[in-house]
């Protein structure tokens, strides 16, 4: 391969050191209105009475807006496909506030500073609600967050809004109570997960106006342009052929860009007014106001014969969703689907539990969607087990995890939100990973510790992993090239790059198929008017699903151009051969470059436009797996940890841009250790964030990130682009795990409660001594 | 007030609010790599550098500029393209929000140290935040740019 799998430089990452006008707030009119929104200094509480006549009074103030001005039409701002398989619960503003930094209020003003003076003179007296702030009791707890007659789930998802459920499922195969009371070795634990912060650079920007044909045109930092479009339409009744929608580049989304966010308040401020606008939210908001990482407690048990086989896995969840049920089933239901099948020779596997509302900052979609917090979970309790045979951790997982050609029953049961799709590992390196990453991290001389020094001990941790690459038979893109005089190419996609560089890895696949250089694959992505469907960039679904559109369409376009090769050439099309630069025929007597094949088609032969189109959806999600090891490093006396080496072996089949697959995997792991060590939430017992800032929430910089050491396997998934899986999500998945078990291999305590700050490890460490005195 | 400034070797002449602060007054000077990224000078994003010296413009009052130097990306096109290269060819672009940012810092730490360590640079560059990367490819690049800038100044 020419281009796939070669190690270009990204498309558009000179222009953006550059500085040019590129982000959303770059393109938004110099005479935006600017907003500024009232938010709920309230966990629960009710509007009894708003005042906004001294804010309307303040010149310069253009208009204010309250839940009285809308419409009761209850959507999910989820950014998923439709129906949603979320409930709709959300109203653009409601009477009701549920959480600290829930919408109350929309002020646009001419500038900045009388938006914020507008937004504090809005006078509104609020009827306290007692909050639910601890997720635990927030089943059939006699406070019910959710009491409006409207809302609604699309279609059969647990929906029990009286009982405080967002959504909730059930399955099991075989029979687990059975299978744990013949096993030689049971244990349980429990795991709490924390509500990480995405954290991306850009906070989530967008702005509107009208257009020359009087459309309402968005720029937003988004990762669904599409869907998009359609909600702001369902949710303001505006009709969807009014609307567009552009995303430029955006500046890191992992999860927090997939929902609807300002867009509904930007298209409602400018509908209004006629006036362009434009919404930048404040970091604090970014935290407070637009969703995390949905919190769990996991209660595991685990049941082994002495031989080292597992036989059965319970894993019952509850998940906090907050104030909004957006991705409340699907995150849920992957903490199962994209982790259980890891261990698929069990006899018995029983999957379920609840997701509930409480007054926290609403939860939604975030990298590892789930299966970051099941791993951590099960790959925990799978060390412990160990612990209790007395067994390797890695011989255990070498006899009990799933390998090429193997299946496992859960992927039929369990889809998102749905019933899943049945298929095969038809790749699944994780024997090669395992044993690479052992040779890598030095597991046969550093397991399970090393002693530095009297207060240093070093230990080595690990876990598996496994991911998806797109939703099956739900998820579509679809991809148009056009051929232009000169002989280049127009891609344009639907399929929206956020900074993992996808034009670039789908411009690789496009020129690969069309055997040109990727300076001739012309790249337009995610403009609602000019690129075709595409559901956006989730589920790890743009290089599988999109990338496998773009070939389909590059396909398509070669067979078009050898046709109309032929008959310039005036042969047959099977005499035609063509190298991506001219066309000869079979006894390469004749020949036509393909510029001049165009400038002939545009120009003055046969005249015509050459364009194709390519579409795909997924039947199967082929897992991309990986081996994580971490090396940690413990200052007993403080409980200071950092990791020190972190190895990630992966299979994401081939790798159409290895250098940008090696980002995708090492920012994941980065991400990965945050959420294990460093990024704490703290949640005042008024639900209040505290750490609401990038001052107070600690995400990694480069002193804590030491060693990373990547590499991937070989590996060809036949239904990929090229051979191509997915590798946005897995790299985020083992560090949690990897690092509690090294934490514990080092200093035999165990911590089960994201993140392992160094209180609770020194803690841990003292509880353990003064329990052995 | 009205206040004078050399904004990447062109004199600036403008108006300016009390209390505004230089981010703004360079997003009206139509600087777009000037970006927000947080709110509490934590994230580095809105680096400039004032008398060739990086600072969050965020936290700098427009006011403090008046007769003084700064230089964004734009002003020092060609150093950036190399650089950029640099982070092309090690896979180290990723979103590119906080890259122009970087790039100054990265060209301040060259003033001061022409050869850093690698330790020289995770430290002078700690304030300069990015969730994409692993930061080993970023450090790469910056890493071969310096090795070849003083290759360069060596011939």
């Amino acid at each position: 391969m020419k281009v796939v799998n070669q190690e270009i430089p990204s498309i558009d990452g000179k222009s953006l050191m550059m500085g040019r006008q590129a982000y959303s707030n770059d393109f938004a009119d110099t005479d935006s209105l600017i907003i500024k929104v009232l938010r709920s200094p309230h966990p629960f509480a009710k509007i009894e009475v708003i005042d906004i006549s001294a804010a309307q009074e303040l010149p310069g103030v253009v208009i204010v807006l309250t839940y009285v001005d809308f419409k009761r039409i209850p959507f999910t701002r989820a950014g998923q496909g439709y129906p949603e398989p979320s409930p709709h619960d959300k109203f653009v503003l409601d009477e009701y506030v549920r959480y600290i930094g829930d919408e109350v209020a929309i002020v646009a003003a001419v500038d900045e500073e009388t938006a914020i003076r507008a937004v504090k003179l809005i006078k509104v007296e609020y009827k306290v609600l007692e909050p639910i702030l601890d997720f635990e009791t927030a089943y059939n707890n006699q406070q019910i967050l959710h009491p409006e007659p409207e809302i609604h789930e699309m279609f059969p998802i647990g929906f029990d809004p009286k009982k405080n459920i967002a959504a909730q499922y059930h399955m099991e195969i075989g029979d687990v109570e059975a299978t744990l009371n013949k096993c030689d070795v049971v244990v349980n634990e429990t795991f709490y997960t924390q509500a990480q912060a995405h954290a991306m650079m850009e906070p989530h920007t967008c702005n509107a106006r009208f257009d020359h044909l009087n459309r309402l045109v968005i720029y937003s930092s988004t990762q669904t342009p599409f869907h998009i479009r359609r909600i702001i339409s369902q949710a303001l009744e505006i009709p969807i052929a009014r609307i567009r929608v552009i995303k430029p580049r955006v500046g890191g989304g992992f999860g927090g860009k997939q929902a609807v966010h300002g867009e509904l308040i930007v298209a409602s401020v400018t509908m209004r007014t006629g006036k362009p606008s434009k919404l930048v939210y404040t970091r604090k908001e970014v935290f407070e106001s637009t969703y995390t990482r949905h919190p769990m407690r996991f209660d595991m048990r685990l049941g082994a014969m002495k031989d080292g086989t597992l036989k059965a896995i319970d894993c019952q969840v509850l998940s906090d969703t907050g104030a909004y049920g957006e991705h409340a089933l699907t995150v849920f239901m992957v903490a199962g689907s994209k982790v259980l099948p890891l261990y698929n020779k069990v006899d018995s596997v029983r999957f379920g539990g609840k997701v509930v509302y409480t007054n926290h900052t609403p939860a939604g979609a975030f990298r590892g969607y789930g299966a970051i917090q099941g791993n951590f979970a099960l790959e925990s309790v799978i060390d412990v087990l160990c612990h209790k045979l007395q067994m390797d951790p890695i011989i255990f997982r070498q006899k009990n995890m799933i390998k090429e050609g193997e299946s496992s029953a859960i992927f039929a049961i369990m889809g998102e939100g749905t019933e899943g799709t049945p298929m095969t590992m038809d790749t699944c390196k994780l024997e090669y990973c395992v044993q690479r990453g052992m040779d890598l991290i030095g597991w046969k001389t550093k397991y399970p510790r090393q002693v530095v020094s009297k207060d240093v001990v070093r230990g080595v941790g690990m876990a598996i992993a496994m991911q998806g690459s797109g939703i099956p038979l739900i998820d579509m893109g679809s991809a148009i090239i056009k051929l232009n005089d000169g002989g280049f190419y127009n891609l344009l996609v639907g399929a929206t790059d956020i900074g993992q560089k996808s034009d670039t890895v789908l411009a690789q696949i496009c020129a690969e198929e069309l055997e040109t250089t990727i300076d001739k694959i012309i790249v337009t992505s995610s403009d609602t008017d000019l690129t075709p469907f595409d559901t956006g960039a989730y589920a790890s679904s743009t290089t599988y699903i999109s990338g496998n559109a773009v070939l389909n369409a590059a396909k398509a376009m070669k067979s078009r151009l050898i046709e109309e090769a032929a008959i310039m050439l005036q042969t047959t099309i099977d005499k035609i051969v063509f190298n991506g630069n001219s066309f000869f025929d079979s006894q390469k007597k004749q020949k036509i470059s393909l510029e001049d094949l165009s400038n002939r088609l545009y120009y003055n032969q046969n005249q015509k436009q050459v364009a194709t189109t390519g579409s795909y959806v997924g039947h199967k999600s082929p897992p991309p797996f990986m081996a994580g090891f971490a090396e940690v490093e413990i200052d007993i006396k403080t409980g200071e940890t950092s990791v020190i080496n972190y190895v990630s072996v992966v299979d994401c089949g081939t790798t159409i841009n290895p250098k940008l697959a090696q980002g995708q995997v090492e920012g994941g792991i980065v991400q990965g250790i945050g959420m294990a060590l460093y990024e704490n939430v703290i949640v005042t017992k008024n639900g209040k964030l505290v750490t609401n800032s990038l001052m107070s929430y600690k995400i990694p910089t480069r002193l804590e990130i030491k060693n990373l050491v990547t590499e991937f396997a070989e590996s060809y998934e036949e239904t990929g682009p090229f051979g191509a899986k997915s590798v946005a999500e897995i790299g985020i998945d083992t560090p949690p795990a990897a690092i509690m078990n090294a934490i514990y291999n080092a200093i035999g305590v165990r911590i089960n409660s994201l993140p392992a700050t160094p209180e609770k490890i020194w803690h841990a460490i003292n509880e353990r001594q003064n329990n052995q005195e | 007030m009205k206040i004078e400034f050399t904004l990447n070797n062109r004199t600036i002449s403008t108006h300016i609010l009390p209390g505004e602060y230089l981010i703004e007054t360079l997003q009206k000077c139509n600087i777009h790599s000037i970006r927000r990224g947080c709110d509490t000078t934590n994230c580095g994003v809105c680096t400039v550098l004032l008398d060739d010296k990086p600072v969050p413009s965020c936290s700098v009052l427009s006011a403090q500029v008046d007769h003084h130097s700064i230089t964004t990306v734009e002003g020092i096109a060609h150093e950036t393209e190399k650089l950029s290269a640099h982070f092309g060819k090690e896979g180290a672009d990723q979103c590119g929000y906080c890259n122009p940012a970087l790039a100054l810092a990265v060209f301040a730490l060259r003033k001061e140290n022409s050869h850093p360590t690698s330790t020289e640079i995770d430290e002078y560059l700690v304030g300069n935040l990015c969730r994409c990367s692993g930061f080993k490819n970023q450090n790469k690049a910056i890493a071969a740019y310096f090795e070849e800038e003083a290759y360069q100044e060596e011939q």
